[in-house]
């Protein structure tokens, strides 16, 4: 989370910064500049979710070499899992609390012509996009620990590729629809990824 | 630091204390009952488990005696099972102390977020006169640096007069002030506490229920304090305590002077627990080489102390009195709160070092706990609260903030389980949620509600 944090930060000072040295009027300015603002945050995140990974290896090696048994206690699968996760927990609470601080208020939902499903779109795009981080870190992890560069590749492309979707925001079905397609798809990817199959399943549900 | 002063007719006197973070135990001699514990222990269960009998863990009675015939034998392994150890138990100890910040954030958010009162400028304290209300920068960064310096330097004096005291075993007096600022903390903090949120939800309360509430929650506060009481009342009490004092700074500091304080006093913090001559390093060393814990009632902690059978030749357990042993912990300097439980304290643990050293089986077995000093969460709170309060309604910034302050105390947690010593707590904690409140209001603010205004995701 921490990590995440800072590349927020820094991609938002560069956001900043870029604003303020640009013309403040010219709204299609700002809008390209918004998209430049979170391509790089995209990249950002990417790239801090790789230094976590560089950081966590060293970790798990120390915790090796201290431990009985020459393993370490936590399995670098569940320090995948668990890195996702919280990027994906910080990265949800950041995009969706302050919509829900304004839901408990007076008012009304798009009463100046924007959509009045704004709440409820926002649940599942933050829904999706927790569960995405989640996965990426496992596939992100997984690949960087077997050198499948082009797995790196295509799961940065793919959270561009999200970001890019919700650009296409009132127009739901343009935007939700894929993206949901896209988290299944992934899902299932980062499932093959952490070892499971068709035949661990039905092990799993027949065993109860 | 702020020393709680028993004048009655000023108004509140912050009482911080603040102590630096200190593991359980003074040195951890890799011990007989260590490699023992160690191995039996397995990767399983730290110190969890109390084995009445087995290999209690060390402490500072049993180390004595059993350091000599253990240490030449088993150094090289027990170095490393010591390691091991103290890498376990850190992460342990990290988890059970993220809990009770979290709750004294989670309490003091909630409370600013919701009672109007705490939020209002109602006047300021006697510490901090100079007011705010001017009308150029220059001016009004001149007067929040007065304000601090007036602060610290309180805080300076009252934690030299607290050692002091300490040194010249003053510990009636002592005892008195610790017991004077924590009633006026249980009774008169907790009833506007309590007035307040009951007008923000417009409650009928009568004042015989009142008081009836008031002085049952007072008087268990006090008893589980200073004396004896169930190890999680204890810790809900301080917590409760601290959100307390913290909701009062927030209410009585200025804005600018808040954050110039919160800088100062990390600083302070450092100084004052590394320097040689630092008064609360100081008042640590005497307390580890009395063998004495220190306040309890200055300081949290996570572990408890079973001291099972006193000098008596039978170890029969008597059952386990557990206290806080806050001894050797309290390295911090937060301001020494009346130390209620420490006469108490002290009487228990002065038999202790006159036991017979060579009963292993001694059945005092400690629970290897990390102290925090109270003024660690009351500062922390400060930061949170502050920034829920002032940052312009956004959520945001709160929880940057709070990411940031539990991310030092584990970095903070982290070297302690390197160096072995009392360290202070605040400075990375505060730097890091300094750093976060300042760039994310200001910098991270306007991107993400740009963001939201389109609906778009990053």
């Amino acid at each position: 989370a921490f990590f995440w944090l800072v590349s927020l930060l820094l991609a938002s000072l560069i956001w900043f910064v870029s604003v303020h040295l640009s013309d403040r009027e010219d709204s299609r300015l700002q809008y390209a500049l918004l998209i430049f603002g979170a391509a790089v945050s995209v990249l950002l995140q990417e790239a801090f979710r790789f230094a976590y990974f560089k950081l966590l290896k060293k970790a798990d090696e120390g915790l090796a070499t201290i431990s009985e048994d020459g393993r370490s206690p936590i399995s670098l699968r569940q320090m995948a899992y668990v890195s996702g996760l919280s990027f994906g927990i910080i990265s949800g609470v950041f995009s969706v609390i302050n919509i829900l601080a304004d839901s408990i208020g007076p008012g009304v939902v798009g009463i100046h012509g924007d959509s009045p499903y704004y709440f409820i779109t926002s649940a599942f795009l933050t829904m999706a996009l927790v569960l995405l981080h989640t996965f990426w870190g496992v596939i992100f992890f997984d690949a960087c620990e077997r050198r499948r560069y082009w797995c790196l590749g295509l799961v940065v492309a793919s959270h561009l590729l999200t970001s890019g979707l919700t650009f296409l925001n009132p127009r739901y079905e343009a935007s939700l629809v894929p993206i949901f397609i896209i988290t299944l798809g992934t899902g299932a990817w980062a499932f093959l990824t952490a070892g499971g199959s068709l035949h661990n399943i039905l092990k799993c549900l027949s065993c109860k | 630091m702020i020393m709680f002063m028993n004048n009655s007719d000023s108004e509140e006197e912050p009482c911080n204390e603040r102590t630096s973070l200190m593991s359980a135990e003074s040195p951890p001699v890799p011990s007989y009952q260590d490699g023992l514990q160690a191995s039996e222990a397995g990767e399983a269960q730290p110190h969890r488990k109390r084995r009445p009998g087995s290999s209690c863990s060390p402490n500072n009675v049993a180390d004595g005696d059993m350091s000599d015939s253990g240490v030449p034998v088993r150094e090289g392994a027990l170095e490393n099972e010591e390691e091991e150890l103290t890498l376990k138990y850190g992460a342990k100890h990290v988890i059970m102390l993220f809990v009770p910040v979290t709750l004294c954030m989670i309490v003091v958010v909630a409370t600013i977020k919701s009672v109007r009162f705490y939020t209002e400028k109602n006047g300021q304290l006697i510490y901090t006169p100079f007011s705010e209300d001017t009308p150029s920068v220059g001016q009004r960064l001149l007067n929040s640096v007065l304000n601090t310096i007036i602060m610290i330097s309180v805080i300076v004096v009252m934690t030299v007069f607290l050692v002091v005291l300490y040194k010249y075993r003053c510990y009636k007096f002592i005892h008195g002030w610790l017991i004077l600022s924590s009633l006026m903390l249980l009774f008169l903090f907790t009833y506007i506490y309590l007035g307040e949120v009951l007008k923000t939800y417009n409650v009928a309360m009568d004042y015989p229920t009142l008081f009836l509430v008031i002085w049952n929650f007072g008087a268990v506060g006090m008893i589980c304090i200073h004396w004896k009481g169930p190890l999680q009342l204890q810790q809900a009490y301080l917590i409760m305590i601290s959100a307390l004092m913290a909701l009062v700074f927030i209410k009585y500091l200025p804005e600018w002077s808040a954050w110039v304080i919160l800088g100062a006093i990390s600083i302070y913090d450092l100084m004052a627990v590394l320097c040689p001559k630092g008064p609360l390093r100081m008042l640590v060393e005497t307390a580890q080489e009395r063998n004495e814990p220190i306040f309890p009632a200055l300081i949290y902690s996570s572990a408890m102390m079973w001291t099972v059978g006193m000098a008596k030749p039978d170890t029969a357990a008597r059952g386990p009195s557990q206290q806080m042993w806050d001894a050797a912990e309290d390295g911090r300097e937060n301001h020494r709160s009346p130390s209620r439980t420490d006469s108490q304290m002290s009487e228990m643990r002065s038999p202790l070092p006159t036991h017979p050293i060579t009963s292993v089986e001694e059945l005092e077995e400690e629970e290897r706990g990390v102290k925090l000093g109270l003024g660690d969460f009351i500062f922390y709170s400060v930061l949170v609260g502050k920034a829920a309060a002032t940052a312009s309604g956004d959520w945001n910034t709160t929880l940057a903030c709070f990411v940031a302050i539990l991310i030092g105390l584990c970095l903070t947690l982290l070297l302690l389980a390197v160096f072995k010593k009392a360290l202070p707590a605040l400075p990375i904690s505060i730097t890091f949620g300094l750093v976060f409140y300042f760039s994310t209001d200001n910098i991270v603010r306007p991107f993400m509600d740009t963001l939201a205004s389109h609906q778009l995701y990053i």
